[in-house]
């Protein structure tokens, strides 16, 4: 991949190994002499993070799957022993509860990131469209998770999101039925959510070694976003692989604190209830991570008509937006019409995305809000600003900005003679 | 290594030191739960002894009782067995072992009821399964032949059945484990 450092001749045993299999200078070429560029900031460590989370999800998961007892029967009971008599289940159970939210934040503020400084945009769509599958495959195995230790969150939030397919017209109830195993929430619903829960995070895997296969055909963006020539990039190892550990351990202390300190921050009290198929609780709210899309699902309250027929009644309505606050993600790269990809010299867009943000919170917060009241309607109009960004305001900024001027090279803004090279042309 | 002009390790030979010590400990610290939690958990550690009542094993009979998961075998041995266990030359024996050194308490003989070949329960403990070539037990696994008092005398087991940890608690009781 470098042209600086060419392959070495790998000598002995890792040679012999190498020229068969080459296995050994992938590595090398793909973590050690894989050039990175020169200027990437902390928010660059989030792509390494989410990593390690999938990582330590997948261990946890798998030694917990060693206790647990996928049966509407045992199931509950099984999680409180883990939590008191096995060896360490407390730390296993927690670190893999907890895991699962940081996991969450780290890949958000990863996607946020990649939103700030258009890592979406040519030539990396298909790293972007990579990512949302993994996202979602991420949602799908969360959901699934949630339900296994059959509290009562466990069980309604099960009931509630395989009823979403009932809105779908004509079929819902077949599928519906067909999902559960049965006429309501039960064994066979669990016994199967096991099963997709510990097949997913394989799919993971190797959608992440996609993502990878992808980011290393043109290397990472950078808070610069222009491409960059060999000279602004510097070896993966040392210098990112110290970078990353270094912000590793900066996680691992927060992730621990949570762990040891506050670890049912996330958690609803609920759960700690068995699962009763005959009392749901006053107030269910999915886990964090899925508030705003949530918040979107509880905006349609209304059917939607044109001269009084009924298109879509208000349950579809609200599903399908859900699911298209998701799927828009997959249309990023063309619904945002700037080929300036680094926020930094987008006045507008600068603005823009952190309105953005702050619509994501509010939406986020009203989501765990009853649907009622004055958190109804900022849920309502938040709904509609996150598709207005998607749909129009991106499109639109792309055609009205004008972009600051974009330096032709990382030196210029760094290095003492680059005042000359300060006036480059706006780049459209 | 660098030297420095003392002749001493460089600074960075001390932080490389340090910083790989750091990591081995901590990936050590990381490890040992995910090994730990295969161990026996607490409530399966909680059944670490049984209690039986023998007053009602008359004299020739063989029970069996589970003790953490596993079949213990007890036996209130007969004038004949001690007779028969006694005479065996201790020379003939692949895990030498008297008799006394099998019994707490005589006539309970208390043994684990597996093969220490490859773990497999022998037969010979309920009346009608073969009892072996020295009318003891049999393991039809791999053919293993064990005497009245559990000592191996023919096939591939190692040695004798085990004796479990156990006492007397009373002249009716007795305590595994």
């Amino acid at each position: 991949m470098s042209a600086d450092t060419p392959t070495p001749q790998f000598r002995g045993v890792l040679g012999w190994i190498d020229h068969r299999l080459p296995v050994v200078s992938l590595g090398y070429n793909h973590l050690v002499v894989y050039p990175t560029p020169k200027n990437l900031n902390y928010w660059w460590n989030f792509g390494s993070l989410a990593g390690i989370m999938l990582i330590i999800q997948i261990v946890t998961g798998i030694v917990l799957a060693m206790h647990y007892v996928p049966h509407a029967d045992m199931a509950f009971d099984s999680v409180e022993r883990i939590m008191r008599d096995v060896n360490y289940g407390w730390l296993l159970r927690y670190g893999h509860a907890v895991g699962a939210s940081m996991f969450f934040i780290v890949v958000y503020i990863h996607m946020f990131r990649g939103l700030y400084y258009g890592s979406y945009k040519a030539p990396r769509e298909l790293l972007w469209m990579i990512g949302v599958v993994i996202l979602i495959l991420m949602m799908a195995t969360a959901f699934t998770g949630y339900v296994l230790p059959w509290g009562q969150m466990s069980f309604w939030a099960a009931v509630v999101i395989i009823n979403l397919f009932g809105a779908i017209p004509l079929v819902g109830d077949t599928i519906v039925t067909w999902l559960m195993g049965g006429f309501a929430v039960d064994n066979a619903t669990l016994q199967r959510f096991f099963s997709i829960h510990y097949l997913l995070p394989f799919t993971i895997v190797a959608m992440s070694f996609l993502h990878l296969v992808a980011l290393h055909q043109f290397g990472s963006n950078n808070p610069v976003g222009i491409d960059l020539t060999k000279k602004d990039k510097i070896n993966f190892h040392p210098y990112y692989t110290v970078k990353d550990v270094f912000g590793l351990f900066v996680f691992l202390t927060i992730y621990a604190l949570f762990v040891f300190y506050a670890p049912l921050t996330f958690a609803h009290i609920e759960n700690y209830e068995p699962a009763n198929a005959l009392v749901t609780p006053a107030h269910i709210v999915p886990d964090w991570y899925f508030m705003p899309f949530y918040a979107i699902l509880a905006s349609f309250t209304f059917d939607i008509s044109i001269f009084g027929i009924t298109l879509m009644d208000a349950k579809l309505a609200g599903v399908l937006a859900m699911f298209a606050a998701v799927l828009i993600l997959f249309f990023l790269p063309w619904l945002d019409t700037s080929k300036v990809r680094s926020a930094t010299y987008r006045p507008l867009y600068r603005i823009a995305f952190w309105v953005f943000v702050v619509v994501v919170l509010l939406l986020g917060y009203s989501g765990s809000q009853p649907a009622e009241g004055a958190w109804l309607l900022i849920g309502q109009i938040t709904t509609f600003y996150y598709f207005f960004h998607f749909l129009v305001l991106l499109p639109l900024l792309g055609k009205i900005e004008k972009p600051l001027p974009v330096p032709e090279s990382i030196n210029k803004p760094v290095l003492p003679t680059a005042s000359a090279g300060a006036q480059a042309q706006p780049a459209e | 290594m660098t030297t420095d002009a003392e002749g001493g390790g460089s600074r960075r030979d001390f932080l490389n030191i340090v910083g790989w010590t750091g990591l081995g400990i901590g990936a050590v610290a990381f490890a040992w739960p995910l090994v730990h939690q295969m161990n026996p958990a607490a409530d399966v550690l909680a059944l670490a002894t049984t209690r039986v009542d023998i007053s009602a094993i008359a004299e020739g009979m063989n029970v069996t009782v589970m003790w953490q998961g596993r079949p213990v075998w007890i036996r209130h041995l007969t004038e004949e067995d001690i007779q028969t266990a006694n005479a065996v030359d201790l020379n003939d024996l692949r895990d030498p072992e008297p008799l006394e050194a099998r019994v707490i308490q005589s006539p309970w003989l208390v043994q684990i009821g597996i093969c220490t070949h490859l773990g497999c329960v022998p037969l010979g403990n309920r009346s009608g399964e073969p009892r072996g070539d020295f009318d003891g037990w049999f393991c039809p696994c791999h053919g293993s032949h064990y005497d009245i008092a559990g000592r191996i005398r023919r096939g591939p087991a190692p040695r004798n059945l085990d004796v479990p940890p156990h006492e007397f608690v009373s002249d009716t009781e007795l305590l595994i484990g």
